[in-house]
């Protein structure tokens, strides 16, 4: 319980420092590693407390995907540079503390909302499918995920799919005067409109107008 | 203190969630670091989701945080195009100089 303790309060205070950090970061680069450290941290707390599965995916899409994502948007709009110049005019900062009281009011909310939360033990069934270990966390995971939440599992496959297309068609862009291969054209083609009979008569040449 | 129930977990969320706010609010630097705050937004539900999820016995919380990193995970990419987009378009996406919509 101890060990259990101790590693809880330093992930966590790891993922709260570095949260902070990718808020008040002035380097955009630095927000996106502290923002990889966040999702490390918090994926450790996940295969912490006993949900490996999702501790590992979190590392697998967060930090293999979406992190190096940002870090390649960043790196190719190259907002590092234009840095200086954004910060030498710095004028007024009335925004800051009206962000503060909203925050400091969302948090005192849920803090409030979880002091006063109780829940009653028994309605729960306590002896179910996740107190006993005799199944792991990725198998149970597993077997409710292809059958009662197949539907939504399929839907969510399909979202994925909306977005990459969608970023695709985003930033797709078509360049003038490049020539392609246009295999439809090529396929289509003809013997009527490739070849043509000429008839050349000695010591002249032949046109061809291409 | 040193015994660490289900209240730890949801004040962790909490935290992180208040500063994915402050963040949304405070920052004027570039509209990525909005959209980093975006994440820890929703890495705080998904904390809160898992916590409740072990805590009570039920799978269904685990699953829903799946959904979630999958939803996270479209929303970055299609937000990073726009802004890719955007720059190309206009040069800048410091958050100040975005107003070509009059808001």
């Amino acid at each position: 319980m101890i060990a259990h303790a101790i590693f809880f309060y330093t992930f966590s205070i790891i993922a709260v420092v570095s949260a902070i950090m990718v808020t008040a970061s002035k380097n955009t680069v630095h927000s996106v590693f502290f923002l990889i450290l966040d999702f490390i941290s918090i994926s450790c707390l996940f295969i912490m407390i006993g949900a490996e599965f999702l501790g590992m995916i979190m590392l697998i899409v967060y930090v293999g995907a979406v992190a190096v994502l940002f870090l390649f948007v960043v790196m190719m709009l190259n907002v590092a540079q234009q840095k200086n110049q954004w910060f030498a005019g710095q004028q007024s900062s009335r925004h800051i503390p009206v962000g503060l009281i909203i925050s400091t009011l969302i948090f005192f909310e849920i803090i409030i909302v979880i002091g006063g939360w109780k829940y009653k033990p028994e309605i729960f069934d306590i002896n179910n499918s996740l107190s006993q270990t005799s199944i792991s966390n990725t198998h149970s995971l597993g077997q409710i995920l292809y059958t009662d939440y197949i539907h939504v599992f399929q839907i969510s496959g399909m979202i994925l799919l909306v977005a990459m297309v969608g970023a695709i068609v985003l930033t797709f862009r078509q360049r003038s005067g490049l020539k392609r291969q246009s295999y439809i054209k090529q396929i289509s083609r003809e013997r009527a409109e490739g070849v043509e009979v000429l008839e050349v008569q000695s010591n002249k040449g032949v046109k061809i107008d291409d | 203190m040193i015994d660490i129930g289900l209240g730890h977990y949801l004040t962790l969320g909490a935290v992180i969630f208040s500063i994915g706010v402050i963040g949304i609010f405070l920052n004027r630097k570039n509209i990525i670091v909005i959209l980093m705050s975006i994440e820890l937004i929703l890495l705080a539900v998904n904390i809160n989701l898992v916590a409740f999820s072990i805590y009570l016995g039920d799978l269904a919380g685990q699953v829903f945080t799946l959904f979630i990193l999958t939803v996270a995970a479209a929303e970055a990419a299609i937000g990073l195009a726009i802004i890719v987009v955007y720059f190309r378009n206009s040069g800048t996406i410091r958050v100040e100089e975005i107003d070509k919509l009059k808001g």
